[in-house]
């Protein structure tokens, strides 16, 4: 499926969700709570068959955190990209995807880890390079006088 | 009365932990795993890593581009020109520039001259891992000559950041094709005594054939790229799918094999040395002219938006992904780098083996530590 396609059956899955034709993929705004479905679907449609989840990437939106999803598929060889965002910063929650694609158990305690955003049925959720008494070193926000020198 | 009760473990309960690692000459580099046995079957392994994590994307936040690339060569260090690549190539995608032709030649023939040598080392420190210390002296022996046509061309030898948004830092050194051929002819001899000291050793089958078996679907879910994913079958070379600089001007073929077992990962890669010398001599005698790099401005700022290319280095698919809020610091980088994600798989393959089969499988799939940590 090219790019129109793709737009096309994501709005057959669910009518609601956003989507925006970027300039390299097919960019879906997911809010976190239809995440999980989406993804599911997206992996086991016989049309779609997204199976190989390729980069998961935290990033810090200024006020809110979100999680990027790019996904392939091997057999067709197209790609989606899904966003969520959450604004809640003290406890942020997605639903983990490490069921539907294994890659995603690293992904996400790395995204724990640099970011404190957590994952719900993640199978084994604990920091992955820093130990506890670090705080989040990827959000903006993060403050560390020793390390880093701001000009 | 009760006492003097001795507990009768049977063996079937006894579980040893063992660490292995951060200092452990098979890890090649500072990578600690736990790994519970039983006996002498493994029965899960767990790495702990993070003992040389840096941060590269938080100081890639406050940082130019042209400063990221010096920090890519810190990542996975044996392909470092292709990490310099896949930056460049992204920075070139979001400015919308026209490389020419002489730039895209030159950078592909650097790329597969570092496959070559990462692979010559890899191939140096499976040996040795194996207990064949000769291949360690014949692997870096040749690795040598391939470096020192690096140091005549970059200055550098291994970090070789000679990669530069819209070209390359300098022009090649007239002498670059004449060594770059004698070094083709002269490997080309020596390749086949790589597989007489090693591929055809009956010890050395005997501890990778059926070793660590890595099914076609746990590769794709586990998101394994690079030889080790070839091994299996999944047809996941970059190069092939979504061809950059001059790949799609080269005939050459995907190596991929269905076993996916230590042995079919190493001759893997022995044939992608095979190939990247092919794709070499197509290119080496026809450099176009013309100028080595584009002028750019000094301060590169890209458009608003979100950048992601991909590259095949020496391990596997490297992502860099890049947003950018329009300012001369990129907003955010993510690298999805090969090694992090191949880790993940070792727990998988390497169960319901024997802990020296655990150093054959975790050679096998070729890790680089800065790499995973970053």
């Amino acid at each position: 499926m090219d790019k129109i396609q793709l737009g096309e059956f994501i709005k057959t899955l669910d009518k609601d969700l956003e989507i925006k034709e970027g300039k390299q993929f097919t960019e879906v705004m997911v809010p976190p709570a239809k995440l999980y479905s989406l993804a599911r679907q997206l992996r086991e449609r016989e049309e779609s068959q997204f199976d190989f989840l390729f980069c998961l990437s935290g990033v810090d939106y200024g006020p809110d955190l979100g999680v990027v999803y790019h996904i392939r598929s091997t057999r067709f060889d197209h790609v989606i990209v899904l966003k969520t965002r959450t604004s809640d910063r003290e406890h942020p929650q997605l639903d983990s995807v490490s069921d539907i694609w294994r890659t995603a158990d690293f992904h996400e305690r790395e995204v724990y880890d640099l970011l404190g955003i957590k994952f719900a049925n993640h199978p084994d959720l604990r920091r992955l390079f820093l130990d506890n008494s670090w705080g989040f070193p990827l959000r903006k926000d993060y403050v560390d006088d020793i390390n880093i020198v701001t000009k | 009365m009760e006492k003097n009760i001795l507990k009768v473990i049977s063996d079937e309960q006894q579980e040893y932990v063992i660490n292995m690692g951060p200092q452990h000459p098979s890890t090649h580099g500072v990578l600690r795993l736990v790994v519970s046995l039983k006996g002498e079957t493994v029965k899960s392994v767990e790495p702990h890593i993070g003992y040389i994590h840096r941060g590269i994307e938080k100081m890639c936040e406050s940082i130019t581009y042209q400063q990221i690339i010096h920090l890519t060569d810190r990542m996975d260090y044996l392909s470092a020109h292709i990490n310099n690549e896949a930056v460049c190539l992204t920075v070139e995608k979001a400015l919308e520039i026209e490389i020419p032709d002489r730039i895209k030649v030159i950078r592909t023939i650097m790329s597969e001259l570092t496959r070559i040598q990462s692979h010559q080392l890899w191939w140096a420190s499976f040996g040795m891992d194996l207990g064949g210390l000769t291949c360690f002296f014949y692997g870096l022996r040749d690795r040598e000559k391939i470096l020192d046509i690096f140091e005549e061309t970059c200055g550098g030898r291994m970090l070789v950041s000679y990669n530069c948004p819209g070209g390359v830092m300098y022009d090649i050194h007239p002498n670059f094709q004449k060594r770059v051929k004698e070094f083709i002819k002269y490997f080309r001899k020596i390749l086949p005594e790589y597989d007489q000291l090693l591929s055809g050793n009956v010890i050395f089958h005997e501890r990778s054939k059926g070793i660590g078996r890595l099914k076609l679907e746990d590769a794709i879910s586990y998101g394994i790229t690079g030889p080790s994913a070839r091994a299996s079958g999944f047809s996941c070379d970059v190069r092939k799918h979504e061809p950059y600089s001059a790949y799609d001007k080269v005939n050459f073929k995907e190596i991929l094999f269905t076993d996916g077992d230590t042995y079919h990962r190493y001759v893997a890669r022995i044939d992608e040395m095979w190939e990247s010398m092919n794709i070499i001599e197509q290119l080496i005698d026809n450099i176009p002219e013309g100028p080595y790099a584009v002028k750019m401005k000094p301060v590169i700022k890209l458009p608003e938006g979100e950048y992601y290319q991909r590259v095949e280095s020496a391990r596997g698919e490297l992502g860099v992904y890049i947003i950018s809020d329009g300012n001369k610091n990129p907003y955010r980088v993510k690298f999805r780098t090969p090694s992090f994600v191949n880790l993940s798989v070792l727990n998988e393959i390497a169960k319901g083996f024997k802990i020296a089969d655990l150093v054959a499988i975790g050679a096998s799939l070729d890790l680089v530590i800065p790499d995973i940590d970053r």
